[in-house]
């Protein structure tokens, strides 16, 4: 790199491939002095006139406004602002025809000069090497500077990059035919060029700085020579004139012999390049304050009587800009925006001069023939020879007409950079960039379909998956009656084998993992006798277990009305049952966790189904209790539905949070070590919960009324448990117990219900919804609603086991 | 005002079809006459019924293609086929040769395969390979040079030749071919073919009067000539240096390899540059954009593979010439030449 820079510095230049050399037609407009035109009637000034976002707008439709003041203020990324080129009153603001190939229209500001050409205060910063780099470069972002010669890209970007630049290149090539703006600005105001580039070596601190002339502008050279001979690290390059020597790639590699890569931008190898209208901007917003309002333009053509160079506001309408020249339109007339070789057609003459405009070309018929018609390619590939990129236009031009769009790919189609040199030489005169420009549009079209019909297909993919899994879940629930008992046991494996699935993915190995295991095995053997689905999904399992819960009802009732006596080993099921279900929440939350987030509605819906089931149950259970005088078995089904309805409000609602605490705090118990000790407390917790609510129960049987009464008792309960709970676990504790007298209290309320079903409405619904906002203060953030959806679940799960134990204690209870 | 709406570039060079196919034209100019000067103005009769052969084709199949007759024969590719091909046969060839050759050529090659720019194969050199496939003798009847016939023969005998046969004194090609001997005399690059297979050396060879100069009488003129065209021709920037370069060099290889390890049966270097139709096929044929490789590299491996094709059929082949066989074939081979010679894009594995 080194020995590179210093044949940099000598002097050295490298070939770039390719090139045309049209006749340059500069002598028309490239004497001094610079001509001032008169203001415009109107100024129209687009907001966004460079790539990048546009502004914000900062005035009002009859606003007055100064020269030089800001329009709209920059707000999103690469956005620069616009400022008023004189003085006068807004007229409009509107979509107006934009200077783009397109024409299409851009919100734009209209003005109406004053006359009075009143500037505003400016700021000027001659000793700005004094100004932090920031602060410097805010300057340039807030003078809207942006590239004059090309994209127009904003200056203070460019200005502002991380990369270290090693070479400094200002454009003066102007290598276009007929455009001269910059040759004549370097003429005039090479000094004010010179310190313009200071400015940005000051923030750049490139090695060296190469100010590239074409050779056909002797004048310019010498002027700028001139003006930085006492500047070291600063050199005047004379380059040959060639088309397109001043497109940004090939000026660096004639300057640096490096290229750009592809896809890449010239500050990855350590070059910037600057246009030279861009530096006299700088210099003017630095030094000056002044904001980019104006700029050159070569208003050219031999259809004007005048060709020259013009200062033009920006605003300015090309109608003024001909006008002023003595235009003579011929029929077919063209108004070019820019040079021959690259420049834009314009729709009307109504278009304004923008930050880029550097040339407005209006060619006779005769400087400027028509195009022939178009003849087949013979692949002569006078383009190849002319392409300053090594691209094969004559190929490209194939698979352009044949819309092969991998072939134009593996061709560099994207690495055209459309100067036009291939179409200039063509004898058969076809407009190869058009084509280019069609091709790269539909490969961009087509890549956007791509994107599009690839989700498309994702989301009809899922969807179908979706529906056929729904289908299967259907047909095995219709399928489920008809089934003999010789299938059931088959279905029974599977059903085991399915659980067992779910066991092992249990998170918590810790201490309590064998009891979970046998209240699952004992839950798993319950439900195995009576469940039938094969389907191994949870939601499955909830949706068969929701019709076996009404054959269990029926059975109960069935029971009930016989007036069998229970079983003497009651209490120990329902104790065990509780167990059971406290940790098969807990193992349900673990396997939850473990699963992504996927299935949050699913959830929802196997909660709400959940909660029916377990109402049924509840009331099954309460119109069995009294029959039976099995005050246990009845306390212990009315908690279940009370926790049930819970969890479903739960997960219907934000209120949700509240259960989540709970279930949280059990869940999070058992999953690491620590906690073990946690996890015993609430097992207890759980167990004394549930013989206290039975007690509640027990008193609220007592009482006929089913208010008051029943609310005190659970809270000397709870008052009592906070007692017992030990030092270290007292929050918990706490909210355990304010679960716990909620569900006690409902409890009890669903044990009175059983005669006075319709009353407990209110009152259950409301309690719980207390709790929940204690609990919500308490309550971790994270995950809850997810949480208390597995808890619902499992809950009902555990109920449903607690029930099976009651249903047949002799039969299957392993314990 | 309603302004006119185009799409860039809105200069053009001005190079135009007509104008590239014209200056092809023009660079065989100096070949013609030295044909003319030493095989008689025959050739002249040739071109003329090519031109308007391939005129008559070129428009009817544009006809019932449904294309602009005019603006599509303006461009001139039709004439320059016929011209080349108006060239490659003998001169006082019988009228209906070049007729199916043109026929061939403009109908089969061109027009079939979509017109210009379409055709895989060169037409002018597929006409003239299914002529020499399909009339041998008429294809290979080259008379002497004028100066070393018996019998002289002005522009109504050959005019009668070419229609009739036989020229106005009633004498028959074979005739006018035969020297005072009685022997008929054949093309320098035949004689010798035939010499050493009799089992003659070179040097016995060339003591023959086709032999008079250094590779042949006439036919080296001709050489010249056609050289001094393809000069014009890569002056002028119609075609680009790599195809002709790479032809004549490899050719150039083969032939003083041969020449090195075998001068008994090898006739060497200027032989092989100056006989035959090695410079028109260098500068004239191998160049046609249509058919040949696009890309530089391409260019090079395609010249030079028809170097070393026309110098193999040559000195090992059944055909005293190879020219049209060397180019034929690499046509086939330039889809998969352009394929792989894709130049190296701007920005693509660049030095750092």
């Amino acid at each position: 790199m080194d020995s590179l820079l210093a044949r940099i510095s000598r002097g050295q230049l490298w070939p770039s491939p390719g090139g045309v050399h049209p006749a340059v037609n500069k002598s028309q407009s490239n004497s001094l002095p610079i001509h001032i035109l008169p203001l415009p009637p109107r100024l129209v000034l687009p907001v966004k006139q460079h790539i990048g976002a546009q502004g914000h707008l900062l005035v009002n439709v009859h606003e007055q406004v100064l020269k030089g003041q800001a329009l709209t203020k920059p707000h999103a990324n690469w956005s620069v602002p616009v400022h008023a080129p004189t003085s006068g009153r807004i007229v409009d603001i509107t979509p107006m025809p934009s200077a783009h190939p397109s024409a299409l229209p851009e919100l734009s500001i209209i003005i109406e000069p004053d006359g009075e050409d009143r500037w505003c205060e400016l700021v000027p910063h001659p000793n700005y090497r004094e100004l932090t780099a920031e602060r410097l470069i805010d300057i340039l972002h807030f003078a809207g500077i942006s590239g004059m010669g090309g994209a127009g890209f904003p200056t203070y970007i460019k200005a502002s990059t991380k990369q270290q630049i090693e070479v400094l290149i200002i454009n003066g090539a102007e290598c276009e035919p007929y455009i001269s703006a910059d040759d004549v600005l370097m003429q005039a105001h090479s000094d004010e060029i010179v310190r313009g580039i200071e400015v940005l070596r000051h923030l750049l601190q490139p090695k060296i700085t190469l100010i590239a002339i074409e050779d056909d502008k002797p004048k310019a050279i010498a002027a700028m020579e001139q003006a930085c001979a006492s500047i070291e690290d600063m050199q005047v390059r004379a380059i040959p004139t060639k088309y397109p020597s001043g497109g940004e790639k090939q000026l660096i590699q004639i300057l640096t012999s490096k290229e750009v890569p592809a896809g890449g931008i010239p500050a990855d190898i350590g070059v910037l390049v600057q246009n030279i209208g861009t530096m006299y901007a700088v210099q003017q917003a630095v030094e000056l304050g002044k904001p980019l309002i104006e700029r050159v333009v070569t208003v050219t053509g031999d259809t004007l009587a005048e060709q020259r160079n013009v200062w033009a506001l920006l605003g300015t309408e090309v109608k003024h800009l001909l006008a002023q020249q003595d235009f003579t339109p011929e029929p077919m007339q063209r108004v070019i925006m820019g040079g021959p070789m690259m420049g834009f057609t314009l729709p009307t003459v109504r278009i304004p001069v923008v930050k880029t405009t550097n040339c407005i070309l209006a060619p006779s018929e005769a400087e400027m023939p028509f195009p022939g018609e178009e003849r087949a390619c013979i692949r002569c590939s006078a383009c190849a020879d002319a392409c300053p990129a090594s691209l094969l236009p004559q190929q490209l031009q194939w698979f352009a007409k044949t819309k092969e769009y991998k072939k134009l790919e593996e061709h560099k189609l994207f690495d055209c950079i459309e100067c036009g040199a291939c179409a200039y030489v063509c004898p058969s005169e076809i407009p190869l960039v058009q084509y280019y420009r069609v091709a790269k549009a539909e490969i961009r079209e087509q890549q956007i379909e791509q994107i599009k019909s690839d989700r498309a297909k994702e989301r009809f993919e899922a969807r179908k998956e979706r529906l056929e899994r729904e289908q299967e879940e259907r047909r095995n629930r219709h399928k489920r009656p008809s089934r003999s008992k010789e299938q059931d046991t088959q279905s029974k494996e599977k059903v085991a084998e399915a659980l067992a699935r779910v066991k092992s993915k249990q998170a918590d190995k810790g201490a309590d993992k064998d009891k979970v295991a046998a209240a699952i095995a004992r839950a798993k053997a319950k439900k195995a006798g009576e469940q039938l689905e094969p389907d191994n999904s949870e939601v499955a399992q909830e949706r068969a277990a929701r019709k076996e819960q009404a054959r269990l009802y029926k059975e109960q009732k069935q029971q009930a009305d016989t007036a069998e006596p229970v079983a003497a080993d009651d209490k120990k099921a329902a104790v065990a049952a509780a167990i059971a279900r406290a940790k098969a929440k807990k193992a349900a939350q673990a396997a939850e966790t473990e699963a992504p987030a996927q299935d949050d509605k699913k959830a929802a819906v196997a909660a709400a189904i959940a909660r029916a089931k377990a109402k049924k149950a509840a009331q099954a259970e309460d119109a069995d209790a009294p029959a039976q005088d099995d005050k246990k078995t009845a306390v212990a089904a009315a908690i279940a539905r009370a926790k049930a309805k819970k969890a479903a409000q739960a997960a219907e609602a934000d209120e949700a949070k509240v259960e989540t605490n709970d279930d949280a705090n059990s869940a999070a118990a058992p999953q690491s070590e620590e906690d073990k000790k946690k996890a015993a407390v609430a097992a207890a917790i759980a167990r004394a919960k549930a013989k206290k609510a039975a007690q509640a129960a027990d008193a609220a049987k007592t009482e006929t009324a089913q208010g008051e009464a029943t609310q005190d008792k659970p809270n000397e309960e709870a008052t009592a448990f906070d007692a017992q709970s030990s030092a270290e676990d007292k929050k918990k504790a706490a909210v355990a117990a304010a679960i716990a007298r909620a569900k006690a209290k409902k409890a009890a309320q669903a044990a009175d219900a059983a005669k006075t079903e319709t009353a407990q409405g209110e009152a259950t619904q409301d309690k719980p919804n207390e709790g929940a906002k204690a609990l919500d203060a308490q309550s971790s953030a994270e995950d809850k609603k997810k949480a208390a959806v597995a808890a619902a679940i499992a809950r009902a799960k555990a109920k449903k086991a607690a029930r099976d134990a009651q249903n047949k204690p002799d039969q299957e209870d392993p314990s | 005002m309603n302004l006119n709406m185009m799409s860039s570039p809105y200069k053009h060079s001005h190079k135009s079809l007509t104008s590239v196919m014209m200056l092809v034209t023009l660079a065989a100019v100096p070949g013609i006459l030295a044909q003319c000067y030493f095989f008689g103005a025959g050739v002249l009769i040739q071109l003329a019924l090519a031109l308007v052969c391939v005129t008559l084709f070129e428009a009817g199949v544009l006809y019932l293609r449904g294309r602009k007759i005019w603006h599509t024969l303006q461009d001139g590719s039709a004439w320059l086929t016929g011209l080349l091909l108006a060239v490659s046969i003998p001169p006082l060839a019988p009228w209906w040769v070049i007729v199916i050759g043109t026929f061939f050529a403009i109908v089969f090659v061109k027009q079939l395969y979509g017109g210009l720019g379409g055709n895989l194969f060169n037409p002018a050199m597929a006409g003239y390979v299914l002529l020499l496939v399909s009339f041998p003798v008429q294809m290979t009847s080259w008379l002497p040079p004028a100066e070393l016939m018996h019998h002289q023969v002005g522009l109504l005998d050959e005019l009668s030749m070419i229609f009739s046969n036989y020229s106005q004194s009633g004498y028959s090609l074979e005739q006018l071919r035969s020297n005072v001997d009685g022997i008929t005399m054949a093309t320098p690059l035949d004689t010798l073919r035939t010499d050493v297979s009799h089992g003659l050396t070179v040097a016995e060879s060339m003591t023959k009067p086709v032999f008079t100069e250094t590779a042949g009488l006439g036919w080296q003129w001709v050489n010249a000539a056609y050289l001094l065209g393809g000069l014009f021709l890569l002056q002028q920037r119609v075609i680009n240096w790599h195809i002709p370069v790479a032809m004549l060099a490899a050719l150039s290889l083969c032939a003083s390899i041969g020449y090195i390890f075998d001068s008994g049966n090898q006739p060497g270097l200027a032989f092989h540059l100056l006989s035959g139709a090695t410079m028109l096929g260098a500068f004239f044929i191998a160049t046609d954009p249509v058919s040949a490789s696009t890309t530089n590299r391409g260019r090079l491996i395609y010249g030079a593979a028809i170097g070393v094709i026309v110098y193999l059929i040559r000195s090992f082949g059944g055909y005293p010439d190879a020219v049209a066989f060397a180019v034929l074939l690499m046509n086939m081979a330039v889809p998969l030449i352009d394929h792989y010679t894709q130049p190296r894009t701007y920005g693509y594995g660049a030095k750092s």
